[in-house]
């Protein structure tokens, strides 16, 4: 690593007014994703601005048809949080398959999504279940959250404080992950809205997307046999040494039916 | 430079650290306890698990100053009064090691996992120590060692 100093916020404020300024300061969290990275040096912050543990970003609230989870919440909590269960039990499903049991002991789901990895798992459900995403200084929608690759809406200094997803009547997510490093080769989050049903794929492309055809098959007919014959362009999959795009497309369709299988049954 | 007070295996141990040293690190070479291994230094092998206020972590993943204030137990503070901890016990019963060294990491994963579901199936310890590499055994008598672990911690012989 290479050096920086380490600032531990006492308030998301005081966290914000800190990164405003210094423009090299990153926020810490969980680490999960950033240690990594300063480990092989492919980062160099001037400072570590330090929200774990912060009040203001803990918690796991339902009611009024939403579930409303705090930034700083760690993937452990949402796996084995009752209300998160009861409410929208594949996003606790999700969060189960998040890296290793370690991982989900310190990882946030805030910093989750405000890192954008293209194969997190969260940014499926967020974009599936179109939750809002709620800063320090306005409320996102997914659409305009992810912008691609490690990219999202969030300007310099904002912060994720919490994620505030309306409950489905129905959800499931299905993940092929990579075998040695877990990450979602393909992951699909489907789920039946008040909107419609949404279908939200991470894992396959340089970003989280939602695949309308599939979307637009299941509102006829919710089974796993309306995707039949329906797949997603190639041409705008990854490809690398585990999977060419078409294995990618192929495997896009394949969890997602499995998705929509764990919802009927069939 | 950062002022730290970790308590470690009910030892409170107060220093000064640079800023970005890591947790593993800190209890090798600050406290000595190098029962705590690094094997990958890539937060992927869980031979740095130590549990940070009662929770598993990787602590090549964590800096020091991340654990100030922290209570941290690593594999030197599970045997009580010369007596291994059940966990041990059942890996030394089970032949659950061959080399040893992603050992200490494995124990303090199981004492994670058991906290939480004291009787894991099959594929619940396969699930829950999926943060932890072996190279030698294949595993299957970790997991043996993983059900014997229980049966001990539940006061069966």
């Amino acid at each position: 690593m290479y050096p920086f100093s380490y600032v531990k916020a006492k308030s998301l404020k005081e966290a914000g007014e800190f990164l405003a300024a210094h423009p090299d300061a990153k926020l810490l969290a969980g680490g999960m994703t950033l240690i990594p990275t300063l480990k092989a040096r492919l980062a160099q912050p001037s400072h570590l601005v330090d929200i774990g543990g912060l009040a203001e970003l803990a918690g796991i609230k339902e009611g009024a048809g939403k579930l409303l989870i705090a930034g700083g919440t760690r993937h452990h909590e949402v796996a084995t949080s009752d209300a998160v269960k009861k409410a929208i039990p594949a996003l606790a499903y999700l969060a189960n398959l998040i890296g290793d049991p370690q991982v989900r002991n310190r990882g946030t789901i805030g910093g989750s999504v405000a890192n954008n990895d293209p194969a997190a798992d969260y940014p499926a459900a967020v974009l599936g279940l179109g939750a809002t995403v709620v800063t320090t200084r306005r409320e996102i929608a997914a659409e305009d959250f992810f912008q691609g690759m490690f990219t999202t809406a969030l300007a310099p200094g904002e912060i994720v404080v919490r994620l505030v997803f309306p409950v489905a009547k129905r959800a499931a997510y299905a993940k092929f992950p990579h075998p040695a490093s877990g990450y979602a080769m393909a992951g699909v989050f489907v789920a039946e809205t008040a909107t419609g049903v949404r279908v939200a794929v991470t894992g396959a492309a340089p970003g989280v997307f939602r695949w309308k055809e599939a979307e637009a098959a299941l509102g006829r007919n919710f089974n796993p046999a309306a995707l039949a014959g329906l797949a997603v362009n190639a041409d705008e999959l990854n490809e690398d040494i585990h999977a060419t795009r078409e294995y990618r497309a192929n495997l896009v369709a394949v969890m997602a039916r499995r998705a929509v299988a764990q919802i009927t049954g069939k | 430079m950062a002022k730290v007070e970790i308590t470690v295996n009910g030892v409170k141990h107060s220093r000064d650290v640079e800023d970005r040293v890591l947790l593993a690190n800190f209890l090798r070479e600050d406290l000595g306890l190098t029962g705590t291994h690094i094997g990958c230094d890539t937060s992927q092998c869980g031979c740095c698990t130590v549990h940070v206020d009662g929770l598993a972590v990787k602590s090549c993943t964590m800096l020091a100053v991340q654990a100030n204030g922290a209570n941290v137990v690593t594999i030197e503070g599970m045997a009580k009064n010369g007596a291994l901890h059940p966990i041990q016990q059942a890996f030394t019963e089970c032949h659950g090691l061959q080399c040893g060294f992603c050992t200490p990491g494995m124990i303090m994963a199981v004492a994670g996992l058991l906290k939480y579901n004291p009787n894991p199936t099959d594929e619940q310890i396969c699930h829950g120590l999926e943060g932890n590499l072996c190279r030698c055994t294949g595993y299957i008598n970790i997991v043996k060692a993983v059900k014997r672990s229980a049966e001990l911690m539940s006061g069966k012989k």
